[in-house]
């Protein structure tokens, strides 16, 4: 510490220096301001938007089909195989979109009430419990979770053992459509009950007393005062379980059947026969889907609630 | 004038490092195709992209000791995750691996696509041992040249759940037909189509199937039209031999195509299983590769001499659960564990080994029409794809 005093005294050389650089720094802001943007910008520029662009230009190039060598010449190819109604692309993409849907629907039931309970009802202790039960799946590997569903889904899993003691046939759930939708449902849900609390949280009590006082009663003030404000915040989760289903490929593998190809493991699948053009030409799909969803949400005022 | 001179000094420079590359080429042919006719010094380090436990520590960490070639291991999930891994950056390994222990469904694809380079067979001791049909196989060996040296091989089994599936099958037809539909497992990997090609070279002479490798376009749509059939008994596709190991136990799956691997861990759990090799069958096996741009050869090639050992052998035969190519490695096996040289065939007569078609990569070249109608391997990825969506 005393070393240190003794270097910041007045007119010692790294005293003056430093005052000479804030000096600078305070005189022309803007300096001030790309410094500390810098980084961030360039790592958001050149990884981030940097790859994405290679992408978009790799979807245009074709792979020579035995040497597996990219080829650089400009051609729609990918893309005309992708919507050749004679080829699964077509499907698969539609399989993924719509158990995306199903998906983002089961979560926005299910975490509605649960997060009206937490943001209106529950009282602080209830509450704080039923975040860390919310949250605390997370905190286990998302492998681990699927995996558990594995078990609890196979033909002689916990499921059918429930379903047998109720006097009811086994079901066979695992490696189905049915499974995948039930563990992405599962997996998601935390990811639609925050943003959606917090939409529930941040309506006023006035609000609903005023509904009442003007003589609505429970339902007609749910409808028409708090579902249109919780709607941005149902968007917002929305964007989360849509995406991360569009996206998603070892569920599917793990618990899926023989229909339950997503987009992604169609891209996994091309990238290991090394023939990247079509799978980068095939990711481009969601993230056109995902654009597209992203205008709507943002008319729906979704970004307000994040 | 600086800037000139720059341009100057660049252009000298730039000549003088073509000179230089044209000189390293000229003496690398000068070497006779660049094998080398000996084994040097290692050079301290082993880096491998294999099969998960393929330089298992078990018998890995005596040869860092004996060489001094510290080893690095790249895992691969599956052939085309190899061949990806091997033709990144530039290919040949990209100047990074120096091994890879590729299957019969991407050997011929390394070759031809320059990935992986001539191997000196001569250096490799155990070789003469070798069981005929891995010394010069033609996933591994084009025109008399060797591209690697044979490490383990192993069938193509049919398993089943001895309490479900009565009476125990004979042959393959049983995946094919809706007795067990909704059942049934086969793996998810295009070289599957070569199992249904060899299903309908017996079921469909029609078709004039001659090798299960080399079919042409019409020939190919014949088994995609089988295989579209095949799935709608199917359970699923496994990707994962623990995977599949699970879909059985769990009661969802019956029967299946697998490994042997998959039936002794499932007996190993006392699981009912049983499997049989049906005639005929397809069956895999394995080479190391040399990467062409492998730093590290004297290392490789050290490496290529030691698994190829029959005690070597004899011990990843049993951690991974496959069979060795060095028949001597026979009695070691017993010797670690009782009655493992029958278990994994290696006992059998010359005449089994015929019965195996063993994994090749599909190229336009048919051998048995002397033409380029051959359906490759792209087109094999491609019907798969459409077989599954």
């Amino acid at each position: 510490m005393a070393v240190d005093a003794g270097a910041l005294e007045a007119g010692s050389p790294l005293r003056r220096a430093r005052l000479h650089v804030s000096g600078f720094l305070w005189r022309r802001r803007w300096v001030k301001a790309l410094a500390l943007l810098m980084p961030p910008l360039a790592v958001f520029l050149i990884v981030y938007i940097g790859a994405l662009a290679a992408l978009v230009v790799s979807a245009f190039w074709t792979a020579n089909s035995f040497t597996a060598t990219i080829e650089h010449t400009w051609t729609l190819a990918n893309y005309r195989l992708i919507f050749s109604t004679s080829q699964p692309y077509l499907h698969i993409a539609a399989v993924t979109l719509g158990i995306a849907a199903a998906v983002t629907l089961t979560d926005a039931v299910l975490a509605f009430p649960l997060a009206f309970f937490m943001a209106r009802l529950a009282g602080p202790r209830t509450r704080v419990a039923l975040f860390v039960m919310v949250l605390l799946p997370l905190w286990a590997s998302y492998l681990v979770r699927v995996y558990a569903w594995q078990t609890m889904l196979a033909h002689d899993g916990s499921i059918n053992w429930w379903l047998n003691k109720l006097g009811l046939p086994d079901q066979g759930l695992l490696y189905t459509n049915w499974a995948v939708w039930i563990v992405l449902s599962y997996v998601w849900l935390p990811f639609m009950v925050l943003p959606v609390y917090a939409a529930l949280e941040r309506i006023p009590d006035s609000y609903l007393e005023a509904s009442a006082d003007l003589g609505a009663r429970g339902f007609k003030t749910l409808r028409s005062v708090i579902l249109p404000l919780a709607l941005p915040g149902l968007v917002a989760g929305s964007i989360f379980t849509f995406a991360l289903t569009l996206g998603d490929y070892i569920t599917p593998l793990l618990v899926g059947g023989t229909d339950s190809q997503f987009i992604g493991n169609v891209v996994y699948d091309f990238v290991g026969q090394a023939d990247i053009p079509f799978a980068a030409a095939f990711a481009t799909i969601p993230m056109l889907v995902m654009g597209v969803y992203l205008l709507i949400a943002r008319r729906l005022g979704a970004f307000e609630a994040l | 004038m600086r800037s000139i001179r720059r341009k100057h000094v660049f252009a000298v420079v730039a000549v003088a490092a073509i000179a230089a590359a044209f000189g390293v080429t000229a003496a690398t042919v000068r070497a006779g195709s660049g094998m080398p006719s000996s084994i040097g010094k290692g050079e301290g380090r082993l880096n491998l992209i294999e099969w998960t436990a393929y330089s298992d520590p078990s018998f890995a960490n005596k040869f860092q000791k004996l060489t001094g070639c510290k080893i690095h291991r790249q895992d691969a999930g599956s052939s085309g995750e190899m061949f990806a891994l091997m033709h990144a950056n530039g290919g040949g390994g990209g100047g990074q691996y120096d091994l890879v222990s590729a299957s019969g469904d991407a050997s011929l694809r390394l070759i031809y696509a320059h990935d992986v380079k001539p191997v000196n067979i001569k250096l490799i001791p155990s070789w003469k041992n070798f069981l005929p049909a891995f010394k010069s196989p033609p996933h591994n060996t084009v025109k008399g040249v060797h591209y690697g040296v044979s490490v383990q091989w192993g069938p193509n089994t049919l398993i089943y759940n001895t309490k479900k599936v009565k009476p125990a099958p004979k042959n393959w037809s049983l995946i094919y037909s809706k007795k067990y539909a909704g059942h049934v497992t086969i793996p998810n990997n295009p070289i599957q189509i070569a199992d249904a090609a060899l299903y309908l070279k017996k079921t469909k002479p029609s078709l004039g199937i001659k090798d299960p490798y080399e079919l042409t376009q019409a020939q190919l749509n014949a088994t995609v039209k089988l295989l579209k059939r095949q799935k709608a008994n199917l359970k699923r596709f496994w990707n994962y031999a623990p995977d599949e190991e699970a879909s059985f136990k769990n009661g969802d799956v019956w029967l299946g195509a697998g490994w042997p691997y998959q039936t002794l861990q499932l007996q190993a759990a006392h699981f009912p299983v049983k499997e049989i090799v049906p005639v005929p069958t397809t069956g895999w096996a394995d080479t190391w590769m040399l990467a062409s741009k492998a730093p590290h050869p004297n290392c490789a090639y050290q490496w290529m001499k030691y698994v190829t050992t029959p005690k070597v052998e004899a011990k990843q035969a049993l951690v991974f659960g496959e069979t060795p190519v060095n028949p001597l490695a026979c009695k070691y096996m017993n010797k670690m564990k009782k009655g493992s040289c029958k278990g994994y065939h290696l006992n059998e007569p010359s005449s089994y080994y015929k019965k195996i078609k063993f994994w090749k990569t599909p190229i336009p070249q048919c051998g048995w029409t002397k033409s380029q109608s051959c359906t490759d391997y792209k087109a094999w990825e491609q019907a798969w794809t459409q077989v599954k969506g």
